[in-house]
């Protein structure tokens, strides 16, 4: 495996064995020093083109406790703003010697194209509203965690809110389905794709009919500048037909799982507070974030199986 | 006296006739069509179709404004290898044509670089803006007869209908790219389940079809000629046919590209795939070619759009529309085999001279008399196509590594090989 671009591309097997590396990562995790040797003289390279707070540094934690050193490439003091291609940026940063690139990215496709123009691995860390695999394997990892499953077969996750412009969701669909749960999109006709018959998914447009029946409840962040395009007439009517409010929470399996890949918008998809919710995995979601990417990183930068011992 | 040329062998492809002959050429008119004819240069055309010289009603030779992807030379010479006599030059340049002045300043820097007649198309409003109409009667005096605010179609419905009454009382033509921009706002492909997976903004056929439509309904009020641009999609395809089955006077072109490539290739990232309209279904794609076939489509034009190798390396939503078209166009639209070698003559040459008023010059009967303005090709040539060996300036035909079928062996413009065996002569 030399890149990791979206789900699709590394299938049931790859995820599987990542879900199953990331244990052995959460277990370095609880060590008093959480810190291998095992990319030691590797480097990564952190190109993130957009905000992000968690990803970015999810990735970084994860580099170093594998001993793997790392750059940050800071789009706002760098050569781009004065002009230079995204080809000239990655080659000049290949030629330092580099080891992986983790890229985030407005616009789609950008982790494809890069990764003709280096011989670095690629890590896609979100590629406009197309996918964002590394999310989806923390989500895999974080139900597992919680219910102990490995097969997702039997499963009803339902993926809440703006799907239409959601790389998370796109990852989801595929991970979740990947693993055998059935999804049910849950959005308004205007915040889904026009067309996703050809997906595995069922869609409902009214989320208080199916609350009832799911075991994973997966909220997705709605940005404000959805209302100012049309998508939906107010926030307000949106939180009100597609928020987790407290009668909602009630409307849940008592086991049901609540979760949401941040950042959150309080007021708006979330009408209460994550911790009102019993089963809410959101916490465990950013936990999860680092073990997960030091699994990647260790299966795309390691050499053989041997994770070494303490740095 | 220039010299005698003799073009012997070809099978003349004619309106009504199609027969094996040589062709003498002389101080650049046919003089003789015969067998045995001697000329002091001589061409062979064995096995090679003799056709009057291809004329494209949609090229962006990006000068002014933007040579560093193609000048009105290297594009001439582009043309020139791909069989063309005689190219519409799009007005989508920097500054734009809508004055008499740049009009004058692309038919010179044709005439300079002597390869193909450059026809300058002008704008239908100032500054292609939409806003106000251009002064559509200089230009008509200046000698233009296609007006386009090409890459922007017009969006303002009475503007529309003003600038087509006005064209009518000058017996010029309109052509339009059909996009109804509020239904393509951000949009880098066709909408399409592959759009969807991609998480990319949709370019959806309605935002064509109800140009189309619009136009068509405004061509029945006004009695203006409208010729459409590059139509991709398959009830486009339609509503064309019902407005021709109802007399109107239109005309439409569809692209080779639109005729050969599906949106699936987008999945590739590459934004040389990105064009507009987006690159569109399997079923339009068969639309397109029952459109061609039934006379629907008049036209095939290649939308030749160069862009210089770092705008085509950014992301697919960043990276402006376009393709090369010139020297490709005959090897896709045989290599698709959707129509035969007289419709493709027909399409190439005949019918889009005849859109664009140089039917006088162009598109006509290779017979003693005519211009010799001419195409000589090998229908069966297979080729692959070489980026290093395109005389475009710029590189992004997604055909490189692609076998065409069809390839132009000479090309005469004004009695003068332009092209022999394969080779640009300057």
């Amino acid at each position: 495996m030399k890149h990791l671009r979206s789900i699709d591309e590394l299938g049931v097997d790859g995820l599987v064995d990542l879900l199953q590396l990331t244990d052995h990562m959460a277990e370095i995790n609880q060590r008093p020093v959480p810190k291998v040797p095992a990319l030691r003289g590797r480097t990564v390279a952190s190109l993130f083109f957009e905000d992000s707070t968690r990803t970015r540094l999810s990735f970084e934690t994860a580099a170093k406790r594998l001993s793997a050193d790392t750059m940050t490439f800071n789009v706002s003091t760098s050569s781009v703003n004065k002009g230079e291609s995204l080809r000239d940026t990655v080659a000049t940063i290949t030629d330092m010697g580099v080891d992986a690139f983790v890229v985030r990215h407005k616009s789609v496709g950008i982790p494809w194209q890069i990764s003709q123009w280096t011989t670095a691995s690629i890590i896609n860390a979100g590629d406009g509203a197309h996918q964002h695999p590394t999310q989806a394997l923390v989500d895999c990892y974080t139900i597992r965690e919680a219910t102990h499953v490995q097969n997702f077969a039997g499963m009803k996750i339902a993926i809440v809110g703006d799907i239409k412009h959601s790389r998370v969701a796109r990852s989801n669909i595929q991970a979740f389905t990947l693993l055998g749960a059935s999804v049910v999109l849950v959005a308004p006709p205007t915040l889904l794709p026009p067309d996703v018959s050809h997906w595995p998914v069922t869609v409902s447009h009214q989320l208080d009919d199916i609350i009832g029946g799911v075991d994973v409840l997966y909220m997705l962040r709605l940005q404000s500048e959805r209302m100012a395009q049309g998508h939906v007439p107010t926030l307000r009517e949106y939180s009100e037909q597609y928020g987790l409010t407290q009668k909602r929470v009630q409307a849940l399996k008592s086991d049901a799982i609540v979760m949401h890949p941040g950042p959150m918008n309080r007021g708006v998809e979330m009408q209460i507070d994550p911790s009102d919710v019993k089963n809410s995995l959101i916490h465990r979601q950013v936990a999860n974030g680092v073990s997960v990417r030091m699994a990647v990183l260790f299966k795309l930068l390691g050499s053989g199986s041997n994770l070494g011992g303490q740095a | 006296m220039s010299k005698s040329l003799v073009i012997k062998g070809g099978t003349i492809v004619n309106r009504d006739s199609h027969a094996v002959g040589d062709v003498k050429i002389e101080n650049g008119r046919i003089v003789e069509i015969g067998k045995n004819l001697k000329g002091e240069m001589q061409l062979d055309a064995s096995g090679c179709i003799v056709s009057s010289g291809f004329v494209d009603l949609h090229a962006h030779l990006r000068e002014p404004g933007k040579e560093e992807a193609e000048t009105i030379e290297t594009g001439s010479r582009a043309g020139a290898l791909g069989g063309y006599t005689a190219l519409v030059a799009m007005p989508n340049t920097d500054p734009p044509q809508d004055s008499v002045a740049v009009i004058d300043f692309v038919r010179e820097q044709g005439k300079r670089a002597g390869l193909v007649d450059v026809v300058p198309s002008g704008c239908i409003t100032l500054g292609r803006q939409g806003e106000s109409l251009a002064p559509m009667a200089e230009l008509a005096s200046a000698g233009v007869t296609l007006l386009t605010d090409d890459g922007n179609g017009v969006q303002d419905a009475a503007l529309m209908r003003r600038a087509l009454e006005y064209a009518r009382g000058l017996g010029i033509t309109l052509a339009q790219h059909c996009e109804v921009a509020e239904l393509t706002k951000g949009a880098v492909m066709n909408e399409c389940s592959c759009c969807t997976d991609l998480g990319l903004p949709g370019w959806p056929s309605i935002a064509e079809e109800l140009m189309v439509f619009r136009d068509i309904e405004l061509v029945r009020i006004t009695g203006a000629s409208m010729h459409f641009l590059h139509l991709s999609t398959e009830r486009s395809v339609e509503l064309v046919r019902a407005a021709k089955r109802d007399g109107l006077p239109i005309t439409a072109e569809v692209t080779p590209h639109h005729l050969s490539l599906t949106q699936e290739l987008l999945a590739s990232y590459n934004p040389v795939y990105k064009v507009n309209p987006p690159l569109r279904s399997i079923a339009d794609i068969q639309a397109l070619k029952a459109g061609l076939r039934d006379g629907t489509i008049d036209a095939i034009a290649t939308d030749h759009a160069p862009h210089p190798r770092r705008d085509k390396e950014m992301s697919l939503d960043m990276a402006p529309p376009g393709m090369l078209g010139l020297e490709t166009a005959l090897g896709v639209v045989l290599a698709e085999g959707a129509c035969e070698i007289r419709d493709v003559v027909a399409l190439m040459s005949w019918n889009p001279a005849k859109i664009a008023r140089i039917d006088d010059e162009h598109g006509r009967d290779v017979v003693a008399g005519a211009n010799a303005n001419l195409c000589v090709f090998d229908p069966q040539l297979t080729w692959r196509v070489d980026p290093e060996r395109l005389a475009s300036k710029s590189i992004n035909t997604p055909y490189i590594g692609r076998t065409l079928r069809g390839r132009v062996r000479h090309t005469i413009f004004k009695g003068t090989p332009t092209v022999i065996d394969g080779q640009a002569q300057r």
